[in-house]
């Protein structure tokens, strides 16, 4: 007896389509275990849109590979290392003593930049007096040598890479004002710095463009020469991470972006070369 | 037992069994929110959790007070902006409008609705938050952002159950009034909106939860900080944006703190629900007696 005889017609047309939204919740369940075949990356959202462009050339070389580049943040990606949910971890701050069982390899460096708005008149501040503006001890531009106007500041969410790195260079001990903006990118953090001529926040160096203003420290501008002999400080390593030595594709994807090819893509996008490991 | 008795038994067991599976995943969600977030409290004092201003997940220090305090803030203003219109939305299409205008009206109201949240905070970023920094002063992403976005969102909600509140009223309460020589204005004002009260004060809690709930929206605007703002132009941050901004980094008693954070989220949610309940089921019982 096959099922839905004796049904009229709409009756069985409703069975049929509860059958069929059963078995796509079915199915759907089981597709994701059928892309396991390529690369997966997971980690910062940092480095994610340099990892993108290394995974597009990479993949235009290597037909056969797919690398599949996720978010998530540093702390995931270290996490999905550790656990095996992704192949590689990428990481936009030094790993913790408690994470350093892990094998890391710095891929590329990134300075950080502080901003401002284009049309502040402030143009380079002392790493105190950075500290000073995020710490909330001072909350007017007209202290910095600026127009009078409460400073706005918009910072990164707990736990992202780029605010851990900030907090190690620049905070040190202190706290970021708690009645700072929290946005959850770099691009928004951007975003509202372009838009706002009383705020400040702190973005990758490689993602300052023209619509917001990158403060000098101590008169130093951030360049990849003043990064490179150690006049501007606010440098940070890209690290790749990995549960152990990676093999087979993560080896070559790992090859192919140290190479001097993988290394220039980046510097195009405006990051830094990874110093040369010692092994 | 014939051929068409075994087919509806069938049927029947299917439709059960989709049923249930329904009610189980709000089980297992709740079971898993509950398992994962309450040892946290526990641990650390469910008073500090509730009371403490300290967000420092890095230091261990987990106060949710500024984001209860957020959550409450951006809804009431939501409540504040969005209801009164709302309202008059509601008794002009049922009281004094052709049944044309609110047959074009009405549909248009609820598509509102199926706006995707985003795009509202889009809107926001981009028109509200610029124009609040250069009206009042303050950086725009505050606690008037959010609740200015969030009585829009609730409008839809609102009007439609309060449309429906008073549509469900009895012709001879209209009439009556109106035959006692009270003006339209009168009747609607002494006679529609009191008996209608449950039904409105329904729509209101569901507007609520609606705001509450609301995460999107709120985190593209309201600006964020875990700090309780001084004044309505000051960033603030909601239960909902605390869980989604720090979700994808956390790992640990962090993670645990948000999931603390969701079941808070969860009880305020359940409240309102519940008060929702029962002001409509008081009102059921009322239509019968």
């Amino acid at each position: 007896m096959t099922i839905g005889e004796g049904l009229s017609g709409g009756a069985r047309r409703k069975l049929l389509a509860v059958l069929g939204c059963l078995s796509i919740v079915f199915v759907s369940g089981c597709s994701r275990s059928a892309s396991s075949g390529g690369l997966t990356v997971a980690g910062s959202t940092s480095i994610q849109p340099f990892c993108d462009r290394w995974a597009e050339i990479y993949m235009k070389k290597n037909t056969s590979c797919v690398v599949n580049v996720q978010g998530g943040g540093s702390s995931a990606g270290i996490q999905a290392a550790r656990s095996g949910a992704a192949d590689i971890g990428m990481s936009s701050r030094p790993l913790k003593p408690e994470e350093k069982d892990l094998l890391e390899i710095e891929v590329a460096r990134d300075g950080l930049a502080v901003i401002v708005h284009p049309r502040n008149p402030v143009e380079s501040l002392t790493l105190e007096e950075i500290r000073a503006v995020f710490d909330g001890s001072v909350r007017n531009w007209s202290l910095l040598g600026g127009r009078r106007g409460a400073i706005h500041i918009v910072t990164r969410e707990e736990g992202s890479g780029t605010r851990g790195a900030f907090q190690e260079l620049v905070m040190k001990e202190a706290r970021i004002y708690r009645g700072a903006i929290v946005q959850d990118s770099n691009g928004t953090v951007r975003e509202i710095v372009a838009g706002d001529p009383n705020a400040v926040g702190y973005i990758s160096l490689g993602l300052v463009d023209d619509s917001v203003k990158a403060l000098r420290l101590n008169g130093v501008e951030a360049t990849e020469e003043t990064i490179e002999n150690h006049e501007y400080p606010l440098v940070r390593p890209f690290l790749f991470v990995a549960s152990d030595e990676p093999r087979g594709r993560a080896r070559d994807f790992i090859d192919f972006i140290l190479s001097p090819e993988g290394q220039e893509i980046i510097q195009r996008e405006g990051l830094l070369p990874a110093r040369k490991r010692g092994s | 037992m014939t051929g068409i008795d075994r087919k509806e038994n069938f049927i029947r067991a299917v439709l059960l069994l989709a049923a249930f599976s329904a009610v189980s995943v709000l089980a297992v969600i709740t079971v898993f929110i509950f398992a994962e977030g309450t040892p946290v409290m526990f641990r650390r004092g469910v008073g500090r959790f509730l009371f403490g201003l300290n967000w420092f997940p890095g230091e261990g220090r987990f106060g949710l007070l500024p984001m209860i305090v957020g959550s409450l803030e951006v809804t009431l203003g939501a409540l504040i902006i969005g209801v009164p219109f709302a309202l008059a939305c509601a008794i002009i299409l049922t009281e004094f409008s052709s049944p044309r205008l609110r047959n074009i009206l009405k549909p248009v109201i609820e598509l509102l609705a199926g706006i995707p949240s985003v795009v509202y905070g889009f809107i926001g970023v981009v028109v509200l938050v610029p124009f609040i920094r250069e009206t009042f002063g303050g950086p725009g992403f505050s606690v008037l952002a959010a609740s200015i976005v969030l009585g829009i969102m609730i409008l839809p909600t609102v009007i439609s159950i309060s449309i429906d509140a008073l549509q469900a009223l009895p012709p001879s309460y209209r009439e009556g009034a109106l035959a006692m020589g009270a003006t339209r204005w009168q009747t609607v004002r002494m006679v529609l909106l009191p008996s209608a009260r449950s039904g409105i004060v329904a729509s209101v809690i569901l507007g609520m939860g609606r705001a509450v709930g609301e995460t999107m929206a709120v985190i593209m605007i309201a600006g964020n900080a875990a700090a309780v703002p001084r004044t309505p132009l000051e960033p603030v941050r909601t239960l909902t944006s605390n869980i989604a901004l720090e979700m994808s980094y956390a790992s640990g008693e962090h993670r645990e703190a948000l999931f603390a954070t969701g079941v808070i989220l969860f009880v305020i949610i359940m409240v309102l629900n519940t008060l929702a309940n029962v002001s409509s089921s008081r009102r059921a019982r009322r239509k019968k007696g």
